[in-house]
């Protein structure tokens, strides 16, 4: 199975690309990282969206204990941390995660506490959803690879 | 030419510091050095595997303060000598807490290291924001997220005309047999603070070339200068910022 499952592997990370280009999910950005890496940096995208998701955590956790806070009024320091997601998420190709950022930063640069809980809830929804598909992307990336090494065995 | 590089190198082993010099001139190659500003961890490691896969040598720091201190600008210490640092590009992004890129291209533009382009990165698409650094000095504004077809851009009208600059700076005056097929026109004499790059990985040139039809820089490239001192850069900023403010 792992020599001949190649070519199906690649087109399943075609179809999973298309469709989540389809869907808004990730932009051309996302293939501008795929044009950086190369054999000399041959898991560039892997490695840049792991510091992307380590970041972004970082990010939901924050905007989530500033809601959270009965006392919250905050709104600037909510308004930093947005413009850093809507950073990163926008060097990544992250576009529909970004979208939503810039309605939450709407929200709170009016001091709706509501609409910014609400904008949270997408948020958090949106980045488990990008999270899970890209994790997807990189396995089916691992298996080609190992389909490929198996295929092509390296002669000594 | 070769055989001056290969003699030098022979002789180094006796006298170190006399030849030292000479190396430099007969290396065709000259890496560009670029300092990269930016305070989200995910667009530095962007933005440094973007320089890097268009051959330039790249240092990232998170903060106007962190480059100043890397370029031995800041007021601590002043006592650090800075002959052995050589930048030839800093590219910063504008919002930063702290010190902004628009502060940081002022301390630069006010400093030694005047003559070293500035470019501005910012997510927003600003036209006041753009006229404000394009008037304190900076090379040129890119928008993000950067793509690779504007670091090559960049690099290409930058140095690629030029890839001599950083030969005729600072020590040796000496007068190369031409070696450029690049460009027929010499080299201008730029005062910089810093001293020859001896770069291990001599990297071959990059060969990319503009390929959007909006790159502008070649158009411009035959408009007089108002850059004293350069004769070789490009053009006024504010003729850019109205090719910028076409492309928009």
């Amino acid at each position: 199975m792992l020599g001949l499952g190649v070519e199906r592997l690649r087109g399943d990370m075609n179809r999973l690309l298309a469709l989540l280009f389809h869907q808004g999910v990730l932009d051309e950005q996302f293939l501008q990282l795929q044009q950086l890496q190369d054999e000399s940096s041959p898991n560039f995208v892997s490695e840049v969206v792991n510091i992307y998701f380590q970041e972004s955590e970082k990010l939901l956790r924050n905007l989530r204990s500033l809601l959270m806070d009965r006392e919250f009024s905050d709104y600037k320091k909510m308004g930093v941390h947005l413009n850093q997601f809507i950073g990163s998420s926008s060097s990544i190709g992250a576009k529909r995660v970004r979208n939503v950022c810039v309605a939450f930063r709407v929200a709170s640069e009016q001091n709706n506490r509501l609409g910014c809980l609400r904008a949270l809830e997408l948020l958090e929804h949106e980045y488990c959803y990008l999270k899970n598909k890209l994790h997807e992307l990189f396995q089916i990336e691992q298996q080609r690879l190992l389909a490929a090494a198996v295929r092509y065995p390296v002669q000594h | 030419m070769a055989r001056n590089g290969m003699f030098s190198r022979r002789r180094r082993a006796e006298k170190v510091e006399e030849y030292d010099e000479l190396l430099p001139l007969t290396e065709a190659t000259h890496e560009v050095h670029v300092l990269a500003v930016d305070d989200s961890l995910v667009d530095r490691i962007v933005i440094e595997r973007l320089l890097k896969i268009t051959s330039c040598k790249v240092t990232t720091v998170d903060s106007g303060m962190r480059a100043l201190k890397y370029l031995g600008l800041d007021e601590e210490e002043s006592s650090v000598t800075i002959d052995d640092l050589k930048v030839d590009l800093i590219i910063t992004d504008y919002c930063m807490p702290g010190m902004t890129g628009y502060d940081l291209l002022k301390k630069i533009k006010g400093s030694s290291f005047r003559e070293v382009p500035v470019v501005i990165m910012s997510s927003e698409n600003v036209l006041a924001r753009i006229d404000r650094c394009l008037e304190e000095g900076a090379e040129d504004f890119l928008l993000k997220p950067v793509k690779l077809a504007d670091v090559k851009r960049l690099k290409s009208y930058m140095f690629n005309e030029d890839r001599f600059r950083g030969e005729e700076k600072g020590m040796n005056k000496r007068k190369l047999p031409e070696s450029s097929s690049d460009d027929s026109s010499t080299p201008t004499l730029s005062p910089s603070p810093s001293s020859l790059d001896l770069s291990s990985t001599p990297s071959p040139p990059s060969t990319s070339s503009p390929s959007s039809p909006k790159a502008f820089s070649s158009s411009l490239s035959t408009d007089s200068p108002t850059h004293s001192t350069d004769s070789s850069m490009p053009s006024s900023p504010t003729r850019r910022l109205k090719m910028i403010s076409q492309d928009l």
